[in-house]
Parts: C-alpha cells; structure tokens; sequence
C-alpha cells in the first residue's frame, strides 16, 4: 500500500514535469462524436494475430494518441484505418473499423477514395523526388484538380498551415522536396497530406526520425491542426503523447498469443495520473517497456 | 586526469605496410588502370591499322555509298561504309523502340505486380533469355521467324502500304532485311532491359509507394508517378545497356539481316551492319587497303558505342540532376 502511494505520487510529479507549460489536453466534452469507431477488430498477417479484438472510439476533431512498446501492434492499427495493409501479401482484417459509421472492410469500399479522406503522415520524411511545390500539388492532381489556379492557392494554404510557407516560399519550383532538412521534408508531407482537405489525419511516429527541436515544431503544427482535423499519433514518446493528445489509448502485446490489445483508453491527463490498468501504470511509470 | 601517454605508445614499432592497406592501394590502381590502359591501347591500334583507308579516302570511308573490295572493268576497289553504318544504326533503332516499352512493361509487371509466387519462375526465365547465344537466335530467326514474318507482316504490308510509305516498300525477297533484324534484336534486349529495369524498381523504397498511395493514389499511378520516375536514371541506363548490345550484335545480324551493300529506303530490303560486314570480310580481306578499311568500320562502331555511352551518361545526369541521396 505504501509502495503504491509512493510510485502514484512519483508518477503524477514525473507528468507534471513532463508535460509541464506545454500542456494543451482540453476535457472531452460528451457531446464529441467518434469518427471513427473500432469494434472487436483483430488483424492477422497470414496466420499471425498482430492485433486482437481491438474496441475504440476515435473522438471527431481531437487528437488520439496510441501508446504502447515496439511489437504491440500500434502501426498495425493505425494503418488499419486507412487500409494501408490492402498490398501487403496475406493480411488481413475481422471485426469492424467504421468510418463515419460505414465499416471500410466492407467489399464495396474503394479504398483509394477512402485514403483520400484519411491522409497519413510516416516514420520517416518521404517526399518525392520532385520540386517542392509539386510535391504538394500531387495530391490534388491525383485526386482530379486541374485548375491550375486552384492549384497553387491550395499549396499555398497548405504550406502555410503546415508552418513551412516562409521557409520555401522563395524556391518552390527550384529546390526538390528531397533537399529539405528531415523536420522540413516532415512538415512537407504534412502539407500534402492536409492539401486535399482529408477529414482524418495519421501519424505513424512523425517524430521518431527528428532532431527535438523539429518534433517540437511538428507537435505545434498538431495543435494548430486539432480543430480541423481528426488526429490519430502513433508514438513511442509518451511525453509527447501527453503533449499533444486529448485521448490516449495504451496498446500491450499479450505474452502468450504475441497479439496486440487494447489495454486501456481514456482522456489523456487521466490516463498519466490516474491510469485504472496496473499495466499502463507500470508502463507509464517506466516500469517496462 | 588520465596519465598523459606519448604518442609512441600507439605505434607498432613497424612500418604502415604491416596492415596491408598500401599494397592493397597499389594494388587496386593498378587493377583499375589496366581498363583505362586497354580502352586506349584499342583506340590507338584502331587509328594506326585504319590509317590506310583513312589517307586514301577521308570521310568517304564512312560516309560513302560504295563498298566494292575488289577491283573490276568499272574501276579501282572503292570502300565507303555507309550502308553498313546506317544498317547499324536502324536496325538498332527498330529493336530499341520495340523493346523498350515491352521490357519496361515486364519489368513492371515483375517488380510491382506479380505475384511472388509466380515472380521468382518467371525472373529466371527472363534472365534465362538473356544467356541464350546469339547464333540460337539467329537460326531461329532464319528458320521460324524470318518465313512467319514474311508472310504474316512483311507481304501483306509491303502490298498494302509499300506505294505510299516508302520505307514500307516490297518487293519482299527473301524476307531478310533491316526489319526482321531489328525484330530479333529487340527480343535478344529484351531480357537485359526487363531484368535491369525490375532489379532499379524493386529498389525504389517503400515509402514512395506509401506516400502515393496515401494521398489516394491508384495502383497505377502510385507506379506510373512515383515509382517509375524514382527510378527513370537506372531505367535509361538498362534501355542505354540493351542499346549498346543491339549496336555490336554481329551473329544474329550477320544471319538475317541479307548483307547487302545496297542502300534502300525500305525496312524490308536487305542491307548490312557495321559488325556483319567486319565478321563477313576481315578473315579474307582481298588487300592490306580492304583490311584496313573493315578496320576503319570497326573504328566507327566504337566511336557509336562511345558517343552512346556519353549521351546516356548525359542523359542521366540530366534527368537526375539536383536529386538528394546521391543515386546511382
């Protein structure tokens, strides 16, 4: 009992610390509605369960942070939503991941249009091999924009909302998207994801790759984001989670299946002082993992 | 404070060659100039022994009409290659614009499509193709493909179309000719440029498709914009490699393509290329001027194939330049 108080009173001065001035966690209000809803979904990579009977809701215009070790199936769920896995040989899903209320495993669902609503943001900075402005501009040419005009009004929005506008404006069309610095390239496939206006955005570890001052930009470019996005952040940063997350959920592999579950989810500031799973506890505490 | 230790202390007692690393040096120069050194010691050779027909007929040489090594009632022997230049030059052009789209295709196919199961048979295969003999395809060229071609392609075309397309002409003799030559040209390339092209697309990383596919890309696009261009250098350098070996193809041509001296407008007629005529003509050349005006030829052969391999390299730069991550 003594030993609990003191590792309770250790952790909740440890996420003070952490989370300190930065701290943006609103409280949920009731009246949020979950754009996304998982149920009872397990993903299976030909015989191997990776994620096992997953049940969430991922709450409209907020941003949902997933936690949990490496191999907990976390990126396994995230690129579940936008149907990431479709190429991948002998993946597979079972239960539902409803978007707006339509199960995207439903056979009718084209998952390119569903991508168009959702898009995603990687581990490591992947612009193409093209100018800067073209780099964001794919996006909309891919998804039918012709009008060139239009174009390059929305690259404009797009890199300004993605906080790069001032740095690339004077070469747009001289420097390749690949000459960037890593937190650039990062913030510029921000700005390609957000250029055609999805609804939901992922994050798979955006910042894993990037020195801290570029991750502390990326986590002031999330919070700008919050309000018109959908947010969903895979990160092994629990700081960073209780940064810039309202929701967190806490992802563990189990021992004996080595399939991912869902251990706990809740309103991030009650999930790093007041976890109601030992687990995410010890987790949080830094007790594994 | 650590205890300062003199720099002697890290010395062997011996000298640097103890580990190896200057001989290996030395080594690997010497090594790596012995290309340099062959390169030029063919150029200068092919300069010396071309010296003849150089001074007795300049340019003409290449660029002259009329090829006749022995002397007859009408005159003295004349040599100008122009025929087998420009043989060489088209027959090579109809297998590249032949091959380069079908291997490109394959390669795609092989690379982002296939399914793995069926990937690793069918790659062998391919590359399988590409170590058959040229002599193989050159035979069957004269005995199946030749006879098929005539008279599926080369008749009805040449009656058809001949009157208006000139280099669609007949009549069609014996079906050999700069066509055909190209045809099975483009089928022996075919294998290095699809091999080529998968091993450069399975290199793209995966992140490019993923960056694709998540702005809501089609498969389609996700290869034809992101993952054909991410790799278009290595692409033009397979296409430049399969171009290279279509130039210097001596036995296939030599077989079909009639080895005629006559130049025509038509791709039915028969003509003849660089390498043919030096491989037909060398082994009995009529006199020192005929040798070394076939020599003169195989001078001009390698000034193609280099002036090829500066324009690719050209080209590559070009299309690469400015591009992070130092690709090859």
């Amino acid at each position: 009992m003594t030993m609990r108080s003191a590792m309770t009173l250790s952790r909740s001065i440890g996420f003070a610390d952490l989370v300190g001035a930065r701290t943006r966690t609103r409280p949920l209000t009731d009246s949020v509605s979950a754009k996304i809803e998982v149920r009872n979904f397990s993903f299976f990579y030909g015989d191997f369960k990776a994620i096992n009977r997953v049940s969430m809701d991922i709450p409209a215009n907020r941003v949902t942070a997933i936690i949990g070790p490496s191999g907990c199936g976390k990126s396994t769920l995230l690129r579940a939503i936008n149907r990431m896995h479709d190429a991948t040989h002998g993946a597979r899903a079972e239960g539902e991941m409803r978007f707006d209320g339509v199960n995207v495993y439903d056979p009718v669902v084209d998952s390119v249009l569903l991508r168009r609503r959702v898009g995603m943001v990687f581990q490591r900075p992947n612009p193409f091999q093209l100018t800067i402005f073209d780099n964001v501009a794919y996006g909309l040419r891919v998804n039918g924009l012709r009008d060139k005009k239009l174009i390059a009004q929305k690259v404009e929005v797009s890199l300004k909302r993605a906080a790069l506008w001032d740095e690339v404006k004077d070469r747009l069309f001289k420097s390749l998207g690949t000459a960037l610095s890593g937190g650039q390239q990062q913030r510029l496939c921000i700005a390609r994801a957000i250029a055609s206006d999805p609804e939901v955005i992922l994050m798979d570890e955006p910042c894993s790759a990037l020195d801290p001052i570029a991750s502390l930009k990326i986590e002031d470019l999330i919070d700008d984001l919050r309000n018109q996005f959908t947010i969903v952040i895979v990160t092994h940063n629990m700081q960073q989670a209780a940064r810039v997350s309202d929701v967190t959920a806490f992802m563990l592999m189990n021992r004996s299946t080595r399939a991912g579950e869902l251990i706990e989810l809740g309103h991030t500031d009650k999930m790093f002082t007041a976890p109601s799973d030992q687990r995410t506890e010890d987790y949080i505490s830094g007790q594994f993992g | 404070m650590a205890k300062q230790q003199p720099a002697e202390s890290w010395s062997n007692g011996k000298s640097v060659l103890r580990h190896g690393d200057v001989p290996f040096r030395v080594g690997t120069v010497v090594l790596a100039s012995c290309v340099v050194v062959l390169v030029f010691a063919m150029a200068t050779i092919m300069y010396l022994a071309s010296g003849e027909a150089r001074a007795a007929f300049g340019w003409d040489v290449l660029f002259g009409q009329d090829w006749n090594p022995v002397a007859t009632d009408l005159g003295n022997p004349t040599f100008g290659a122009w025929p087998a230049v420009r043989g060489t030059l088209l027959s090579s052009l109809v297998a590249i614009v032949i091959a380069a789209p079908l291997a490109l295709g394959i390669g795609i196919f092989l690379a982002e499509l296939c399914p793995p199961k069926l990937s690793t048979p069918l790659s062998f295969l391919v590359e399988l193709l590409a170590a058959v003999p040229s002599v193989i395809y050159g035979v069957w060229g004269v005995f199946v493909f030749v006879p098929f071609f005539n008279q599926v392609f080369s008749q009805p075309v040449s009656t058809a179309l001949g009157d208006y397309i000139p280099w669609l002409a007949g009549p069609v003799a014996t079906g050999r000719g700069v066509m055909v030559t190209g045809i099975i040209l483009a089928i022996m390339i075919l294998p290095t440029i699809a091999s080529l092209t998968r091993d450069v697309l399975r290199l793209v990383p995966n992140t490019q498709r993923e960056a694709m596919l998540a702005i809501g890309a089609t498969r389609w696009e996700t290869i034809w914009l992101a993952v054909v261009p991410y790799s278009r250098a290595g692409i033009i350098g397979a296409m430049m490699l399969g171009l290279g070996r279509a130039l210097g193809e001596t036995m296939a041509a030599t077989l079909l393509i009639g080895n005629s001296q006559r130049i025509s407008s038509s791709l039915f007629a028969p003509a003849t290329t660089a390498a043919s005529l030096v491989a037909n003509e060398l082994t009995n050349s009529v006199s020192s001027l005929h040798e070394s005006a076939l020599i003169t030829v195989a001078f001009a052969l390698f000034g193609i194939t280099l002036i090829l391999n500066l324009g690719a390299r050209l080209l590559i730069w070009y299309v690469d330049r400015g591009m992070a991550g130092g690709r090859s």
